[in-house]
């Protein structure tokens, strides 16, 4: 039964995945994109993480992708003309390719690095809410920090990129 | 018959559990358009549906004419003009997304019921209070506000399939009132939780832990969180009307500026399912709130469940808590409608001021108070 259960999740949240990188129609992509996150939190059940599974579809099915389907809605995007490449773009595509491959590079030296566990010896740090919350305000407390400044800084970059500053002589 | 019963596999037990909640949700859901009327009528001074009678029953001595008055038969008529009316579908919307919204709104208020206890019986061989419930599980709040949050795409999409200005105007206020009242509802239940679990290893979201921890001896034990916490009530109530999109919080609908908001392409069948949807919706939020703030199945404050039916035979005793349970959410359902007929509408604008700029901050300010309060009363 779980295994049946498995394929049908895993086949889930692949085709959707595929889905959302490969289909026109933005509206279609989120879409799929949900699909494909409700796979994932039918995956976490299947491995007895029921607070994650519920976080992940509370925050990122719930929200995350609302946001997303409001935004495409009101933009009403069509994929319009495309810029040329100015200097910064191509600043920021060489940094994003260099990390990528320092991230290829590492993954490729790391393939049998770590020690395989026991399945049943994993510490189920999803399954029960304190130690979820425990493990994120002791051991994970940096890097959730560190993830939150990231996010801060990416939705000051889309209010920078995005807002029109002419006439508005004080920010600037 | 039990013995039949607990012999079948489990998934078909399951789903026989499941299909009878769904088989009680849909009728009272159905009985609430009606009693939505009634109400109606009765607080605007006039005797409301009242006409409708069929040819069999309308004509049974007393019962007939009661049943007439109350307007029974308009329910059924209701019902069957929506089966057989034709199902027209304008040519100008997005096919797939049009046929899907209804059922996107279906599902996820009827998913919900699943983690909701409705009562408690008495269970002999452990002697303690069982609940009555579909599933269990430990991350109870928690899954009805994530399976709750999902029905904000059956406004979207409806909205957006319609293809026409007002439907796309209500399901993008839709969208946003959603998640903007989300949050003011999520940080309301956090004092709850922070009170009903006491330091220690073990942590639980559970609803019925909700319950259990009002239906406890003493002073403190015995009252319920709406007295404890009345502010925290009062938060949840408000989102919850946000939430259910009830008046004065209905923007996705407002007739007055949006003609129907987001279903005015829809007819027949699919617009009543919409309505099942959002009364389903409502009464599951009602029975949360008599969970989390009203003692759930306790029928008055400091007076539990458990020794009143501790003697009595376990279906007697899980009747009896299930009543008073749906008692207080029908009340509930009641205090929407009284509500609606109230209160006027709020204006777009209001509604997200009042949200992100009222709300939020008090449900912020909220949180710290009773955070702090309670370590205090911890530590003493």
């Amino acid at each position: 039964m779980a295994d049946i259960l498995f394929y049908i999740f895993a086949a889930m949240t692949i085709g959707s995945a595929v889905a959302v990188v490969i289909n026109p129609n933005a509206v279609n992509s989120a879409l799929a994109f949900l699909v494909g996150l409700l796979g994932v939190s039918g995956l976490f059940v299947l491995l007895d993480s029921f607070l994650l599974a519920v976080l992940m579809i509370l925050v990122y099915a719930g929200a995350v992708v609302a946001l997303f389907l409001f935004i495409i809605m009101l933009l009403d995007m069509q994929g319009g003309e495309r810029k040329p490449f100015s200097r910064p773009t191509a600043v920021a595509g060489f940094i994003g390719a260099a990390l990528l491959a320092v991230c290829a590079t590492s993954l490729l030296q790391g393939i049998g690095a770590l020690e395989t566990a026991e399945a049943g010896s994993a510490i189920g740090v999803g399954a029960n809410l304190k130690h979820y919350a425990d493990q994120l305000f002791t051991t994970y407390l940096l890097p959730v920090q560190v993830v939150g400044f990231l996010l801060l800084i990416a939705m000051l970059g889309v209010i920078v990129l995005s807002k029109k500053f002419e006439g508005l002589e004080d920010i600037k | 018959m039990i013995d039949l019963y607990l012999s079948l596999p489990i998934w078909v037990q399951a789903a026989i559990k499941g299909l009878i909640a769904i088989g009680f949700l849909i009728p009272v859901a159905g009985a609430c358009s009606l009693a939505e009327r009634k109400v109606s009528a009765w607080i605007q001074g006039r005797p409301g549906p009242n006409r409708a009678r069929a040819w069999g029953l309308g004509y049974i001595p007393i019962l007939g004419p009661i049943l007439q008055r109350l307007g029974v038969f308009h329910l059924m008529a209701d019902g069957a003009k929506f089966v057989f009316k034709e199902d027209v579908v304008p040519g100008h919307v997005n096919k797939f997304y049009y046929y899907l919204a209804p059922l996107v709104a279906l599902v996820p208020s009827l998913c919900t019921v699943v983690v909701v206890p409705f009562g408690a019986y008495f269970d002999a061989a452990s002697e303690t209070l069982k609940p009555l419930i579909l599933a269990d599980v430990d991350v109870g709040i928690l899954a009805v506000f994530a399976i709750g949050s999902l029905s904000v795409y059956a406004l979207i999409l409806a909205g957006w399939a319609s293809n026409s200005k007002y439907p796309f105007l209500g399901g993008v206020r839709a969208s946003a009132q959603l998640i903007s009242y989300e949050l003011s509802m999520t940080l309301s239940v956090i004092p709850v939780f922070l009170w009903v679990n006491a330091p220690g290893p073990e942590a639980t979201l559970s609803l019925f832990a909700v319950v259990e921890s009002q239906s406890q001896a003493g002073l403190f034990g015995g009252m319920w969180f709406v007295f404890l916490m009345p502010m925290c009530a009062f938060i949840f109530l408000v989102s919850l009307f946000a939430e259910t999109n009830r008046q004065p919080f209905d923007m996705p609908e407002s007739e007055a500026d949006l003609v129907g908001g987001f279903h005015t392409e829809y007819g027949e069948f699919k617009w009543s399912i919409f309505f099942v949807a959002e009364y389903a919706h409502m009464t599951i939020g009602s029975a949360v709130f008599v969970l989390l703030f009203l003692g759930g199945w306790n029928p008055l404050p400091w007076v539990p469940l458990e020794p009143l039916i501790a003697g009595l035979p376990v279906w007697l005793g899980g009747l009896l808590g299930a009543a008073f349970f749906l008692g207080k959410t029908f009340f509930f359902i009641f205090l929407f409608m009284w509500v609606r007929w109230t209160l006027p509408r709020f204006r777009y604008d209001q509604v997200m001021r009042l949200g992100w700029q009222k709300l939020l901050p008090l449900a912020i300010a909220n949180v710290i108070f009773y955070a702090l309060a309670i370590a205090v009363i911890e530590r003493s």
